[in-house]
């Protein structure tokens, strides 16, 4: 296998990952040997709205998949208001593809600690959580004993390392269920509830957790604030483009040599990550792939130069989101995918609004039988028909994202579904042998 | 009320509900009913009954949220919950025929026990490991890269009353003890939590950067915070920090030209 080129080689930025080498970085004597805890008490010294400005100032953007501007979030937080705020810690990752928080919180667990105390130190919240999904068992593990460490250390509790600044922190585990990334279902959740999305506004600005104040924010969006608190905005700038600032994490997986985590300046192109990522595997080319996820509209071979950075992938018709890069090749089929997805959707449908719950089980439907042999050409304006009702009428992003594959392999796909509705493409599968179908 | 849920375990609910804020207490729930199914190894009615005495909420409240979230189990699971990713990277590299493999060597379909009680199936959705794809965890401890022959391996280990070892995680235990673990407990078997080294997919693009000597230029963690105009009253101003300064900060904050935009 030959080496990536320079030009790619030159897009990575270790920056978040540059412990993971580490073997033992979850320990807290290592990572204060890596530097670890050095940002926290760089950013003590400084007055939390000048925090709140050098993180503007860096232009970082959530890493959760919208791509917020993180200060200007944390800037809308009412201070002097009486009220308790609060962080919490949106680690739910479940959207199909990512792949980046879970390595990052057991690689380390204590880069993520530091950025919880300086966020919450900029906000003035005394209470935060990580909510993160249950299945995530080992990441679970490295956090509560990073948690439990920074506790025994004195970075966490009553005025941690002098500062007069007090925090809690918990650890909350999910327990499987996919809308609870949606901040305001995590929110529902965290209180003891359904994980619901809540009507917005009010934001969770001000009516968040407990209905206070409050900043929900991406575990890799967390982790970068320590690095910009050391090294400053304008060398957080120096990697990423003008307005999709810093490094990021990009997960490669599917038709790859070495499928994996690649941080990479933003604005990697997909041919740079497949440089550095080993090229495609053997007897397979590229044919599809998702940006970030299976929420963001696919693209294909036509795409392989487009700038990974929030704007130009939405100049694109898709989505940045999490970066999740899902490689197919031609040896796989788009239908199928996209019929996959859709029973995805349709199992993590929380309920509450009619187009997402009866949009997604109508299609899931259409689709499998398609796949079976027995679509018709009308199937395909059904689910066009159901993408329309979903798309922008659904109570939360959850509903829109499950009309991204559909439209998008429709777009660039047609003819995959018209092979099998007019027979020229064997069924995938009789209509009882469907795996995942609930 | 069955005495299935003993003082220890009140107190176990007593401990969740404390890591709240005051008042908030409900926000225990979640824990709660990891922790019923620590005891349990499911959610029954009682056990339904307990979280809503402890918390002081009906059992109808406790119902609704229990009956929402996929880990939350209506029959006993076995002491090994085998899940296999079937979403479409791993259904596509050989999740789903791993899935149907396992199905048909245990007799069992999605969310059931095998006759003698001990394993419990189910595909899973993303489990967020597509880069090491296809993936199954048992009590959501994974193992990477299987095909349905090692799939039943895995299985067959289990039936044997083996405990396969996990790619990336710690050694097994069963699954009541990792609902104790997700109801907030930490980690107790010795040295657990450092088990399981990540894997070449986690470390590739680390790999790469070290191989080639790349790195990002400029970072000089001195860089100081730009100040505000005015010196208000808040926490950074009003108390000193009596903590050391990085052992590397040679100059104060403030002192040199401020990075990035005026602050305002
Ligand atoms: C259905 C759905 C699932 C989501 N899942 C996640 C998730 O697992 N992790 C995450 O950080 N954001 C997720 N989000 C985005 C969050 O709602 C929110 O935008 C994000 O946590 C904000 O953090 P950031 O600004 O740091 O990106 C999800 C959104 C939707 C609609
Ligand atoms: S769009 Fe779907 S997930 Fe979102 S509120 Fe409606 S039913 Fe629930
Ligand atoms: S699709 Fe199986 S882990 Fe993501």
């Amino acid at each position: 296998m030959s080496n990536p080129s320079q030009g790619a080689l030159a897009k990575l930025t270790p920056v978040l990952t540059k412990r993971w080498l580490s073997p033992d970085a979850w320990k807290i004597g290592v990572y204060e040997r890596l530097d670890g805890y050095t940002a926290l008490r760089k950013a003590f010294a400084a007055h939390p709205d000048e925090l709140i400005q050098l993180i503007k100032d860096s232009g970082l953007r959530g890493r959760g998949g919208a791509g917020f501007p993180t200060g200007m979030k944390w800037g809308f937080i009412p201070q002097n208001d009486g009220k308790p705020h609060y962080l919490v810690v949106n680690a739910d990752e479940g959207e199909p593809g990512t792949c980046k928080d879970l390595p990052l919180m057991m690689a380390d667990p204590h880069s993520l600690v530091e950025g919880i105390i300086i966020a919450a130190y900029a906000i003035r919240a005394n209470f935060a959580a990580i909510y993160i999904r249950g299945e995530a068992m080992h990441a679970a593990r490295r956090l509560r004993n990073a948690v439990d460490e920074a506790y025994r250390r004195g970075y966490l509790g009553r005025n941690i390392l002098g500062s007069g600044f007090d925090l809690d922190l918990v650890v909350h585990s999910g327990a499987g269920a996919y809308i609870c990334g949606e901040e305001t279902a995590l929110l529902d959740s965290l209180e003891g509830y359904r994980g619901q999305p809540r009507l917005k506004p009010p934001f969770p600005a001000t009516h968040g957790l407990y209905a206070s104040p409050t900043v929900v924010n991406n575990v890799e969006t967390i982790c970068s604030v320590p690095y910009i608190v050391l090294g400053g905005a304008a060398w957080w700038k120096t990697m990423g483009t003008e307005k999709s600032p810093g490094p990021k994490i990009y997960s490669i997986s599917g038709r790859v040599n070495n499928p994996g985590q690649y941080e990479c300046s933003l604005g990697v192109t997909l041919r740079e990550l497949l440089d550095l990522a080993g090229g495609m595997q053997d007897g397979h080319s590229l044919r599809f792939w998702t940006p970030g996820g299976s929420s963001t509209p696919l693209l294909t071979a036509e795409h392989l130069d487009v700038p990974m950075d929030f704007e130009s992938m939405a100049a694109a018709g898709t989505m940045l989101g999490t970066t999740a890069v899902q490689i197919f090749s031609d040896q796989d089929c788009p239908v199928y995918a996209t019929y996959r997805w859709i029973e995805f959707y349709h199992h993590e449908s929380c309920g509450k609004c009619t187009p997402c719950r009866e949009g997604n089980y109508w299609m899931a439907r259409v689709l499998r039988r398609i796949l079976s042999g027995a679509g018709t050409h009308e199937d395909l304006d059904t689910l066009l028909d159901a993408c329309d009702n979903l798309l922008g009428r659904s109570f939360c992003a959850l509903g829109d994202g499950a009309t991204s594959p559909v439209t998008s392999s429709l777009k660039y796909f047609k003819q995959d579904y018209l092979d099998y509705i007019e027979g020229r493409k064997a069924p995938m599968f009789g209509a009882g042998e469907l795996v995942g179908a609930h | 009320m069955s005495d299935i849920f003993t003082e220890e375990t009140r107190e176990r609910a007593r401990a969740i509900m404390a890591r709240y804020p005051a008042g908030r207490e409900r926000s225990a729930l979640l824990p709660m009913l990891h922790l019923v199914q620590s005891v349990e190894g499911y959610v029954s009615p009682e056990g339904m009954a307990f979280c809503a005495e402890m918390l002081g909420i009906t059992k109808a409240q406790v119902a609704a949220v229990a009956t929402f979230y996929t880990m939350y189990k209506r029959r006993p699971v076995g002491d090994w919950l085998v899940s296999v990713c079937t979403n479409t990277m791993c259904g596509v590299l050989g999740g789903d025929k791993a899935y149907q493999a396992l199905s048909e060597h245990l007799g069992v379909g999605h969310d059931e026990t095998t006759e003698d009680g001990r394993i419990t199936l189910e595909h899973a959705e993303c489990l967020a490991a597509c880069d090491y794809a296809p993936v199954m965890t048992v009590n959501y401890e994974f193992f990477d890269k299987i095909d349905a022959d090692q799939a039943l391996g895995i299985v067959k280990q289990l039936e044997n009353g083996e405990r396969p070892q996990p790619t990336r995680g710690p050694r097994l235990c069963t699954f009541k003890e990792a609902e104790l673990q997700l109801a907030g407990w930490s980690e107790d078997r010795d040295g657990a939590v450092g088990e399981g080294p990540a894997g070449e997919p986690t470390l590739a693009g680390s790999r790469l950067a070290e191989r080639f000597g790349v790195s990002v230029p400029g970072f000089d963690p001195n860089t100081p915070i730009a100040r505000r105009d005015d010196k208000g009253a808040g926490p950074g101003n009003s108390v000193p920090p009596a903590a050391p300064k990085p052992a590397s900060d040679g100059k104060p904050a403030g002192d040199a030209p401020t990075v990035g935009k005026e602050s305002k």
